[in-house]
């Protein structure tokens, strides 16, 4: 790795981390323009004013509230969350294992998602015009025309009440073999597949057909190379940078998947877990559910820009 | 070399294709129907008409009742109202807006787009259900909160699209003359600029539409959209989720709605139709 | 079967974007024999570049072959099957790309796709085929032929890259190359090392050749035959001695009428002593850091000082990167200089545009090379034109719709071409309506920045034609900035010669047989000349090569 590479990678994570800051301002003045006071709130209806100012004096709500994103900042570096409002729990006790179950979720929905959606993809472009390229290309348009919760209730409707396959619902803690484990995770990953793999395919035919239509594939083509050389030498290479990038926005969708997804399943993860506190009003636990997702978020963005900088053959 | 020629036709010097004008006939109904839905609905969506809940298709209640017996046709045409509507005010606000700063911050380079640009990337950095999601339980849900979540949500999409068609045409030796003749920044954007890129920005239009209407249809399904009694598509689908099991006409309508639009309004922006103009030798 | 090259009665249809098929190649017909080098000439559009490709059985997107009959070695191209063409494609027949830079895959080592050929066809173990790809690069004079084969296409000059792709192409042992004008991109200086270097390779084995060119004095260098193309058609064939002196078809004559050197206008010496119109005393401008004394980093423009008198020209000409471009957008105040003064009519001129006055920008106009992106495609010929008549004139409606067709007459366009956009225009009728709106703000000085390097030969002798005119009908200067010295020598009273930055020396038209500044010296006669022993006959200082080549 050049210097020159090395200078752009680092400007990259500055810029990731200067975005972090600002995301998590707009989190929690967000968070923070709840109407209504949080002490009377906490304390119910029957509270004395005294005590919900004793309350607010406690909680260090009557600090500015730069002063108290602060203190939030530094709690969050020591690994603080906070306390939830609803069950008094530490927030990151509340989030711990419910992490698990939503980073296994996107784990294996990307372990799925990305070979099939590339293989879709190169070979759609490979066959441009053919009736497979059309049918891949009006099926990827379809499932992203639709709202997720469709595909969702549409598999649903196939694979539990048609064909009576897979459970509708998920709980992780049911799980006894690996059957079991496949039909509890197998509707919730079909669904995000389905969801994700679409914008995958269609950005990733997009870059292999624009890398096709380059003066240098069309001399590897008078060269007399093959149709399968002229993409897999030379189209493929030079489109990893936008693929990767298209990789990684896909795969930022799954945040907006996961949310839709682990609610009709009532699948035990982190985004069932921030809807509840959205009803609940539950201010630390969104906070910090809202701040796992952006973090997730912009490690894949970033990441995607980092790794399309180091494969532009020019930095080399 | 495969010949793709999807049959087109031409009228007016432009050419249409089959798919392009059936796509375009499907936006122009639900837009219709959005407009004229409360004088053509055969109840009123409150009413109970129907002795028996999620009833199926028949004469008099054509799409079946919903979960406590009401007319879902009415219910369906009334939706129409609320999703087309909320949807097409928040891109007209989001694109308007990114469109006018993006072509702003192109133009004027230096600063303000530097400014500009690293505020609305760190605005996509907060996933879009997400920021739907904090807003909602910071102020509540009502119509104009949300068009207004929707459209501060798409706004830096649209500045992003724009600026990056705006930085490519500010390159041209045309910009440049149009500089030296000294003319305004006002003039450099409506009358150089925008001729260029309004049919990109148009089809940009039609798909940020499309992902606002996904993403209402989103949220009133987690229950954070519209609020009872008023009812959008996403709305619909959520309060007869009940129905699923039996596969009612009153889960599977308004999905179907939310999907003709969508769909459409996708197909429509790849089988525009295109002006003919060969150069003729 | 006597000819390598067997083309009988082609025909190629294109799809256009609309959907319509119009037929590009109608009916042509050409034969090579062995090791013989056979040139298509012809403008942009003419189809030659089409015709080219098909003897290797392909077409562009878009394109197909209709009819007739393509023999290439005894095998009928036309015919054959995709898997069958591949089988003879970088083996029989070879092909050198226009642009190399573009047609070198950048993620790959040049070593890489030099020896792609003896993969793909199984030609010779890999070993051998980067032995023979080093005596290649030898034999085409390329610098450091043992490490050049490790490096990355963007590592490597364009005039290499293009000697490189000769290389490429030599690797399958073709009886048939084909060169898609492989030093139009090229300066002089650099493209007679390629010119040199292909032919003396083509010679040595005993190669055919297609050698697809607008440029006629090239051509005549190193084609034994020339194939004349217009619209699609072969206008006419004969010896290269042939052609070039006894022609019989019009548009050859044509062709070979804008070599010829016109009968310039002389300028009166009694207002010699003319007030100079701009001048222009130790500019200097460029890119990047701002240093301690105020000048930037890298300077594209270094020290520069000239006049331009009224009524009167001055050329400025030298290579790419001499800093000529960067000159024209500092006077015009697009690039506002680092130090020293413009003084225009007789008042210092701020250096930013911005900060000029509006009389000031309108004096001064300045016209670009690519009238592709110098007029606003989504804009109709009328409003472009219009719109100084508007801005700086506040002319109405209808004195700008009659002010339009007097420009439109001026510039010699039919008045029926306002409607239309610049995309229905023709490249010569770009830079007449890029002209026109020049003249629309009515100047005394007119920058041309390589106006008529985009243009075909022809197209471009008609435009320096109009360019005289006008000059002579409203007393307009220009200064003209081109690569190009012929057309520099057409039209300019002074000439200034450019390199890195600086300015090497400034002659006549008269005393251009005799520079003094060994630069110029190398460059005026890098130029090719119709004379088909000119090359062969070129001796070059090889010290002076090594100095100023760009290599």
């Amino acid at each position: 790795m050049t210097s020159g590479v090395l200078n752009l990678v680092l400007k990259r994570l500055a810029i990731a981390v200067v975005t972090l800051l600002i995301v998590l301002f707009a989190v929690f003045f967000a968070t923070n323009m709840l109407p209504g006071d949080t002490a009377s709130m906490l304390l119910g209806q029957a509270a004395t004013p005294e005590a919900v100012a004793g309350l607010r004096e406690a909680m260090h709500l009557n600090d500015p509230a730069i002063l108290r994103f602060l203190r939030w900042l530094l709690g969050l570096l020591h690994g603080d969350l906070g306390t939830s409002y609803a069950n008094e729990m530490p927030v990151a006790a509340l989030i711990g294992g419910r992490f698990v179950n939503t980073m296994e979720l996107a784990g294996i929905t990307t372990l799925l998602s990305v070979p099939l959606a590339l293989t879709l993809g190169i070979t759609a472009a490979m066959l441009r015009g053919s009736l497979y390229d059309r049918t891949v290309t009006v099926l990827s348009i379809g499932v992203i025309s639709v709202p997720e919760f469709m595909v969702a209730t549409l598999a649903v409707l196939l694979f539990a009440v048609y064909l009576r396959w897979l459970p509708a619902l998920s709980s992780v803690n049911e799980a006894h073999s690996l059957t079991d484990l496949v039909r509890i995770y197998a509707m919730p990953v079909i669904t995000l597949t389905f969801v994700i793999s679409a914008q995958m395919i269609r950005m990733t035919r997009a870059a292999v057909i624009e890398t096709l239509a380059t003066p240098y594939v069309e001399m590897a083509l008078l060269k007399g190379a093959s149709r399968g050389r002229m993409v897999l030498r030379h189209a493929l290479p030079n489109a990893l940078g936008p693929i990767v990038n298209a990789v990684a926005l896909s795969l930022s969708y799954l945040v907006g998947g996961v949310i839709i997804v682990e609610t009709i399943f009532n699948y035990p993860g982190i985004a069932k877990l921030m809807v509840d506190a959205v009803a609940t009003r539950d201010l630390p636990l969104i906070q910090s559910c809202a701040m796992i997702f952006c973090l997730g978020y912009l490690v894949l963005i970033t990441a995607a820009d980092i790794i399309a900088i180091m494969s532009n053959p020019r930095l080399r | 070399m495969a010949r793709v020629a999807a049959s087109r036709r031409s009228l007016l010097g432009h050419s249409y294709n089959l798919v392009g004008v059936v796509a375009a006939l499907v936006i122009v109904a639900w837009t219709l129907i959005a407009i004229f839905a409360p004088y053509i609905i055969p109840h009123s969506i409150g009413d109970i008409v129907d002795d028996d809940y999620f009833g199926p298709m028949r004469q008099g209640l054509w799409l079946g009742s919903d979960y406590l017996g009401r007319d879902m046709l009415s219910r369906v045409l009334m939706g129409a109202r609320y999703t087309v509507g909320i949807s097409l005010a928040a891109v007209s606000i989001a694109c308007f807006s990114g469109v006018v700063l993006g072509m702003i911050a192109a133009v004027a380079g230096g600063w303000l787009d530097t400014c500009l640009s690293r505020f609305m990337d760190a605005m996509t950095s907060i996933p879009s259900k997400l920021f739907g999601l904090v807003v909602v339980a910071a102020v509540g849900s009502s119509i104009p909160v949300l068009i207004l979540t929707l459209a501060v949500i798409y706004i830096p999409g649209a500045y992003r699209f724009t600026r990056a068609l705006a930085v490519n045409i500010n390159t041209m030796d045309f910009m440049t003359v149009a500089r030296v003749r000294g003319e305004s920044t006002v003039y450099l954007i409506g009358s150089e600029i925008l001729p260029n890129i309004i049919r990109p920005v148009l089809a940009d239009f039609g798909l940020r539409f499309v992902f606002i209407v996904l993403l209402l249809s989103g949220l009133s399904f987690l229950g954070l959209g519209l609020q009872p009694p008023l009812a959008d598509w996403g709305a619909l689908v959520r309060e007869n989720i009940g129905g699923l099991p039996f596969a009612a006409p009153a889960v599977i309508v308004p999905s179907l709605a939310i999907a003709s639009l969508t769909i459409s309004v996708n197909l429509l922006i790849d089988n525009l139709p295109q002006k003919i103009r060969d150069r003729n030798p | 079967m006597t000819n390598l090259v067997e083309v009988r009665n082609l025909r190629i249809e294109a799809t256009t974007d609309a959907g319509r098929v119009v037929e590009i190649i109608k009916g042509v017909s050409l034969d090579i024999a062995d090791g013989e080098i056979v040139a298509l000439i012809g403008e942009s559009g003419s189809g030659k570049t089409t015709v080219a490709l098909s003897l290797m059985g392909h077409t562009r997107p878009g394109c197909r072959i209709t009819g007739g009959v393509i023999n290439v070695n005894g095998k009928n191209m036309a015919a054959l099957s995709e898997k069958q063409r591949a089988r003879f494609r970088g083996t029989a027949i070879a092909y050198v790309p226009q642009s190399a830079a573009a047609s070198f895959n950048p993620s790959s080592t040049i070593m890489e796709q030099v020896i792609e050929v003896t993969r793909i066809h199984r030609l010779m173990p890999p070993e051998q085929a980067r032995k023979r790809a080093v005596e290649l690069f030898r034999a085409l004079s390329l610098p450091d032929p043992e490490g050049i084969g490790a490096r990355y296409p963007h590592q490597v000059s364009g005039g290499q890259l293009q000697r490189l792709s000769a290389a490429m192409a030599l690797i399958g042992d073709p009886k048939l190359m084909i060169f898609d004008e492989p030093t139009t991109a090229l300066d002089v200086t650099t493209q007679i090392d390629v010119l040199k270097a292909f032919k003396s390779v083509m010679r040595a084995g005993g190669i055919a050749g297609v050698y697809v060119s607008h440029d006629l004095a090239v051509v005549a260098q190193i084609a034994d035959r020339i194939v004349v193309l217009k619209g699609g058609e072969v206008q006419e064939t004969g010896t290269t001695a042939q052609i070039l002196s006894a022609a019989q078809h019009p548009y050859t004559r044509e062709l070979l009428a804008a070599f010829e050197p016109r009968p310039r206008q002389v300028h009166a010496d009694a207002d010699a002593g003319a007030k100079p119109l701009l001048r222009i005393d130790n500019v200097t401008a460029g890119y990047g850091a701002v240093r301690d004394d105020g000048l930037p980093l890298i300077r594209a423009v270094d020290c520069i000082n000239l006049v331009v008198e009224k009524g009167r020209n001055l050329g400025i000409i030298g290579e790419s990167g001499c800093g000529k471009s960067t000159l024209a957008r500092v006077i015009a105040g697009i690039h506002p200089a680092a130090a020293g003064d413009i003084i225009f009519d007789g008042k210092e001129l701020q250096r930013a545009a911005g900060k000029r006055s509006q009389d000031q920008l309108r004096e001064m106009q300045i016209v670009f090379q690519y009238a592709d992106t110098a007029l606003n495609p989504a804009k109709p010929v009328e409003d472009i034109i219009a719109r100084p008549l508007a801005f700086y004139h506040r002319l109405d409606r209808q004195a700008r719709s009659k002010r339009v067709d007097e420009l439109l007459d001026m510039v010699r366009l039919p008045r029926a071409l306002r409607y239309r956009r610049p995309s229905e225009l023709s490249g010569g009728q770009k830079q007449r309506v890029n002209f026109a709106r020049a003249l629309a703000a009515g100047p005394k000085l007119i920058i041309c920045d390589e106006i008529t390097s985009a243009l075909d030969t022809v197209v471009a002798a008609a435009v320096i034609e109009l360019l005289k005119e006008l000059q002579r009908e409203l007393g307009l200067s220009y200064i003209f900035i081109s690569h190009d010295l012929s057309v520099v020598e057409a039209i300019c009273d002074e000439i200034m010669v450019m390199y890195n930055g600086e300015r090497v020396e400034q002659i006549t038209p008269d005393k251009l047989k005799a520079p003094t500044h060994p630069y110029s010296k190398l460059l005026f006669s890098s130029v090719p000349k119709l004379d088909p022993t000119w090359l062969d006959g070129l001796v070059r200082d090889p010290e002076l090569v090594s100095q100023y080549g760009h290599r």
